[in-house]
C-alpha cells in the first residue's frame, strides 16, 4: 500500500533549519518590523525636510560613543554567526562561546547607549528632534532587548544540550533576528549621525 | 506515540477504512468543555468564531449607522447631541472598517484555506488562535470607552490637531490609539500565518498557478498588511506619546500635523485593498461555480490582484489632495491612482466574460456576486473621478466621497461576503440557506443600498459636507436626505433577513451533502461540515479544478482524492515547496493549548493599564504575557533520546 502516491525520499519530520515554517515566520516578522523602522525613519526625514536646517542640533551629533558602539554591535552579529556555525557542526563549545559573546557585546551596546542617552542635552519632550531621537533609538533598544532575550533562551537550551546538528532551528532563527536588529541599527546610525552632514 | 525519528517516508493509504476516521478524530478533535473550547487551535473553529464576531460588529456598526441616518433624516434635527453624534459616526467607521471588514475576511479565509489547499490546518495554529483572541480583546477595548460615553470622537481617520490633547482632552482618543495598536498585533500575526500557510502547506501538486483565487486575494492582503500595519500602529503610538508624554510629533509649533495624514494613509490605502481583494477572490472562486465553467483569465486575475496591492502603496496622497502639497506630488499620485483602474478592470472583465460565456444558474449567491460587479463598477468610476486632483478639490469632504467609499466597501466587501455565506454556509454547517428567503434578502439589500447611497453622489455635487451633525432647511438637501435615510433602513432590513435566514436554516435547512453546488475545488471534496482533520488522506491535485477534471479534460494527470498521504502519527500534515508544492517536510502540528488565550488576556491587561496610567496593572499584564510565552515556547521532549525542539506556531 505504501508509496502509492509518494515515491520520493524520506522526508524530515518537524523543523530543520531553513526548511522549517518557523524560518518563514521569522522572515515575516522581520518584514513587518523592517517596515516599522522604515516608517520611523520616514518620520525623521519628513520632519527634517519640513523643518529645515535649524531643526537639527548644532553641532551635528557626536560619534564619539555611537561610532565604537556600532562596531561593537557588528562584532556581536559576527559572534552570533560563529556560534550558529558551531551549532551546525555540532561543536557545542563554539556554539556556547559564540552565542555568549554575542550576548555580552549586545549588553555592552545597551550600556553605552544608556550613557549616550544621558549625555544628550535635549529630552523626549523638549523638541520634535528630541522626540524622534529618543523614540527611534528607544524602539531600537527595545528590539535589542528582545533579541538578547531570544539569544539567552537559546544559550540556556544549548547548554542543556537540546540541539544537535540536525535540529537547531531556534539557534538559526534567533541569530537571524539578531542580524536584523544590527542592520536596523546601521540605518538608524546613518540617519542620526551621518545624514546631517549630507543634508546640511 | 512513535519513537523519535528524524526522517521517514510517509505512508500512503486509500480511503475506506472506517477506523482511520476515528483514529484521526482522536488525534485532531477538540477537548471537552469550556477548557477545550478555549484551547482549540482548529482553523475551522477559529474561522467560525471570527465570522460570528465580525457579524456581531457589523450589527453594532449598522445600528450606529441607523442612528446617524435618523439624525440626518431632516434639517435641524436634535435627536442626538453633537457629542453623541461624533462618537457614533466615529465608532461606525472604526467598527465597519477595522472590526468587521477585515476580520470577516479573516474568518472566511481561516475556515477555508486549509480546505482549499488540501491541508489539515494553518501553518501556525496557535498563532491563529492568538489572532482571534487579540482581535476580540481589541474590539471590546475600543467599545469599553463608547459604552461609558467616552468613545473615540474624531472620525476613524482621527486627524490631528483635532485629536491632540489640546482640543480633545478626554480619554476618548487614547482608547482608540491603544485599541488600534492592539488590533494591529492581531492583524499582523494573522497575516504572517496566511503568508507561511500559502508558501508551505499546499497539498502536493498544487503549484502556485493552481491555487484558488481566494488564496491569492488573502495572500496579497496579508503581505500588504505586514508592510502597512506598522504605519498606523506607529501613527497612533506617536499620537499617544504626544497626548500623554508631551512629545512634539504632530503639534503645529514644533512638529508637523501632516505627518499624521501621511502615516495614516500610507497604511489606509493598502488597507482598503486588504479588505476588498480577498472578497474579490471569493467572487472569482464562487461565481464560476454558478456559471458552470472555469473563471475566464485566471492568470490575469491573479496578477491583477497582486498588481493592485503593489500600486496601492503608491496612491496614499490622493487622500491629501486638498492639504496644499506641491503640484508635482499631486500629479504623480493622481496618475498612480488612475492607473489602478487597469488591474481593477481586469477582474471586472474576467467576471463579466465568465457570466457571458457560461450557463449561469441564478442562485442567491450568484445574485450577490453579480450585484457586486455592478456596485464595484459604480464605486470604481467615482474613485477614478476623484483621482483627478481638480475634481477632487471640488468634491473632497462632501457626500460624494461618502457615496464612493460605501459603494467600494459595501459593494466589494459586504455583497461578496453575503454571497460567500450563501455559497459556503452548507460547507460550514452542513445545511443549505433558504433560497426563497435568499431572493428577498438580496433584492432588499440591493434596493436599499442603492436608494441609500446613489443619491449621496448628488448631495456631494450640491455641496453637502460630510461628517456634519445637521444642516439647515432651505439648502435643497432635505428631501434627498430623507430618501437616503429610508434607503438605509431598507438596507438594514435586508441585512436582518440574512441573519433570519441563517437562524432558520441552522434549524431546518436542507442537508447539504459534500458538494451541493457541484463546485470544482477541494473544500467540496470532504464532508459538510468537515471533520476535525479535514481530509483523511492528503489529496494531491493535477489541475485548478480537481472535482471537474473528468468533464473539462484540461489536465494531463488526474488529481487523487481517495488515495494519498496518511500522516497519522500525531498531528501531522505535509509541508511542500513554495512554488511547485512538492513534498519536502512532514509538519508536526501543535496540540491544543490555552497559551494564546492567556497571552491575549495579558496584552489586554497591559493596554488597559496603559490607558488608565495604572502602571502596576501593565506590569501584571507583562507578567501574564511572560507566562504565556513560556508555555508557548517551552521545548517539548517527546521521547527520552530525542533532542527537544522548541515548538513553533
Amino acid at each position: 500500500m505504501a508509496e502509492a502516491t509518494y515515491r520520493g525520499e524520506a522526508l524530515p519530520v518537524g523543523a530543520r533549519g531553513r526548511n522549517s515554517v518557523g524560518w518563514w515566520g521569522v522572515l515575516c516578522l522581520i518584514a513587518t518590523e523592517a517596515s516599522l523602522f522604515a516608517y520611523l525613519l520616514f518620520s525623521y526625514y519628513f520632519m527634517a525636510v519640513q523643518r529645515g536646517a535649524a531643526w537639527s542640533p548644532d553641532p551635528h551629533p557626536t560619534m564619539k560613543l555611537a561610532g565604537p558602539n556600532t562596531i561593537i554591535l557588528l562584532l556581536s552579529s559576527g559572534a552570533a554567526w560563529w556560534g550558529e556555525q558551531g551549532a551546525k557542526q555540532g561543536r557545542r563549545g563554539r556554539q556556547l562561546l559564540g552565542l555568549g559573546l554575542a550576548i555580552g557585546l549586545g549588553l555592552v551596546f545597551l550600556i553605552v547607549q544608556g550613557f549616550e542617552w544621558k549625555a544628550k542635552k535635549y529630552s523626549v519632550s523638549s523638541s520634535s528632534y528630541g522626540s524622534l531621537y529618543f523614540t527611534i533609538t528607544g524602539f531600537h533598544m527595545a528590539h535589542v532587548v528582545v533579541g538578547l532575550l531570544m539569544l539567552m533562551a537559546v544559550w540556556i537550551w544549548s547548554a542543556m544540550g537540546l540541539f544537535n546538528p540536525r535540529r537547531h532551528a531556534p539557534v538559526s532563527l534567533s541569530a537571524l533576528y539578531w542580524h536584523f536588529v544590527d542592520v536596523v541599527w546601521l540605518t538608524v546610525f546613518f540617519s542620526f549621525y551621518l545624514s546631517p552632514y549630507l543634508m546640511w | 506515540m512513535s519513537a523519535w525519528e528524524d526522517a521517514r517516508v510517509p505512508e500512503s493509504a486509500r480511503l475506506g477504512s472506517p477506523s482511520l476516521g476515528e483514529r484521526l478524530e482522536a488525534i485532531w478533535g477538540d477537548g471537552p468543555g469550556l477548557r477545550g473550547w478555549i484551547a482549540s487551535v482548529d482553523h475551522k473553529e477559529i474561522g467560525k468564531r471570527y465570522i460570528v464576531t465580525a457579524f456581531a460588529f457589523l450589527v453594532l456598526g449598522g445600528l450606529e449607522a441607523v442612528a446617524i441616518r435618523a439624525q440626518l433624516a431632516g434639517p435641524d434635527l436634535r435627536l442626538l447631541s453633537p457629542e453623541a453624534y461624533d462618537q457614533l459616526f466615529t465608532m461606525h467607521g472604526v467598527t465597519m472598517i477595522f472590526l468587521y471588514a477585515g476580520p470577516i475576511l479573516s474568518g472566511f479565509a481561516n475556515f477555508l484555506w486549509p480546505l482549499l489547499l488540501g491541508s489539515r490546518d494553518m501553518a501556525f495554529p496557535r498563532l491563529n488562535a492568538l489572532s482571534y483572541w487579540v482581535y476580540i480583546a481589541a474590539g471590546l477595548f475600543m467599545y469599553a470607552g463608547f459604552v461609558v460615553g467616552r468613545g473615540p470622537d474624531d472620525g476613524w481617520f482621527n486627524y490631528v490637531p483635532y485629536a491632540s490633547r489640546e482640543f480633545d482632552p478626554g480619554i476618548n482618543i487614547d482608547i482608540y490609539a491603544l485599541g488600534l495598536i492592539l488590533l494591529g498585533i492581531s492583524t499582523t500575526v494573522g497575516s504572517a500565518n496566511f503568508v507561511v500557510t500559502f508558501l508551505r502547506t499546499r497539498c502536493p501538486g498544487m503549484s502556485i498557478n493552481r491555487v484558488p483565487i481566494l488564496t491569492w486575494g488573502t495572500l496579497t492582503a496579508s503581505v500588504g498588511n505586514l508592510l502597512a500595519v506598522p504605519s498606523v500602529s506607529l501613527a497612533f503610538f506617536l499620537l499617544w506619546m504626544d497626548r500623554q508624554f508631551g512629545t512634539h510629533f504632530y503639534d503645529t509649533a514644533q512638529g508637523q500635523p501632516l505627518l499624521w495624514q501621511h502615516l495614516f494613509w500610507m497604511f489606509g490605502h493598502p488597507w482598503v485593498y486588504a479588505i476588498v481583494l480577498p472578497a474579490m477572490g471569493m467572487v472569482s472562486d464562487g461565481l464560476p461555480t454558478f456559471c458552470r465553467r472555469p473563471l475566464v483569465g485566471y492568470t490575469p486575475v491573479a496578477l491583477a490582484t497582486v498588481t493592485t496591492m503593489a500600486l496601492g502603496f503608491g496612491v496614499w496622497v490622493h487622500h491629501m489632495f486638498a492639504t496644499g502639497l506641491p503640484s508635482l506630488a499631486l500629479s504623480f499620485f493622481s496618475g498612480a491612482s488612475i492607473v489602478i483602474v487597469i488591474p481593477s478592470a481586469v477582474a471586472v472583465f474576467a467576471w463579466t466574460a465568465t457570466i457571458w460565456t457560461g450557463r449561469p444558474v441564478i442562485t442567491t449567491a450568484f445574485l450577490f456576486f453579480a450585484g457586486m460587479i455592478v456596485l464595484f463598477v459604480i464605486g470604481g468610476v467615482s474613485g477614478f473621478m476623484t483621482a483627478a486632483a481638480p475634481l477632487d478639490w471640488q468634491l473632497t469632504d462632501t457626500y460624494f466621497v461618502v457615496a464612493h467609499l460605501h459603494y467600494v466597501l459595501i459593494g466589494i466587501n459586504v455583497f461578496p461576503v453575503a454571497g460567500g455565506l450563501y455559497y459556503w454556509f452548507p460547507k460550514i454547517t452542513g445545511r443549505m440557506l433558504d433560497e426563497r428567503l435568499g431572493r428577498w434578502n438580496f433584492w432588499t439589500m440591493f434596493a436599499g443600498f442603492n436608494i441609500a447611497f446613489l443619491p449621496m453622489h448628488l448631495l456631494g455635487v450640491l455641496g453637502m459636507p460630510r461628517r456634519v451633525y445637521t444642516y439647515p432647511a432651505g439648502m435643497g438637501w432635505s428631501a434627498t436626505n430623507l430618501a437616503i435615510s429610508l434607503g438605509a433602513v431598507l438596507f438594514a432590513i435586508g441585512v436582518l433577513l440574512l441573519f433570519v435566514n441563517v437562524w432558520l436554516s441552522l434549524r431546518r435547512g436542507a442537508p447539504a451533502g459534500d458538494n451541493p453546488w457541484d463546485a470544482p475545488t477541494l473544500e467540496w471534496a470532504t464532508s459538510s461540515p468537515p471533520p476535525a482533520y479535514n481530509f483523511a488522506v492528503i489529496p494531491s491535485v493535477a489541475s485548478r479544478h480537481p472535482l471537474w477534471e473528468e468533464r473539462l479534460g484540461e489536465s494531463e494527470g488526474r488529481s487523487r482524492l481517495d488515495e494519498g498521504l496518511l500522516l497519522d502519527r500525531g498531528r501531522e500534515t505535509i509541508g511542500t515547496t513554495p512554488l511547485d508544492a512538492e513534498p519536502d517536510l512532514i509538519l508536526e502540528m501543535p496540540a491544543d493549548t490555552a497559551a494564546p488565550f492567556i497571552l491575549a488576556v495579558g496584552l489586554a491587561i497591559l493596554f488597559t493599564g496603559a490607558a488608565g496610567h495604572w502602571w502596576w496593572a501593565s506590569g501584571g499584564g507583562v507578567a501574564v504575557i511572560a507566562i504565556a510565552l513560556l508555555m508557548w515556547f517551552w521545548p517539548r521532549r517527546v521521547h527520552a533520546d530525542e533532542p527537544a525542539e522548541p515548538a513553533h506556531g
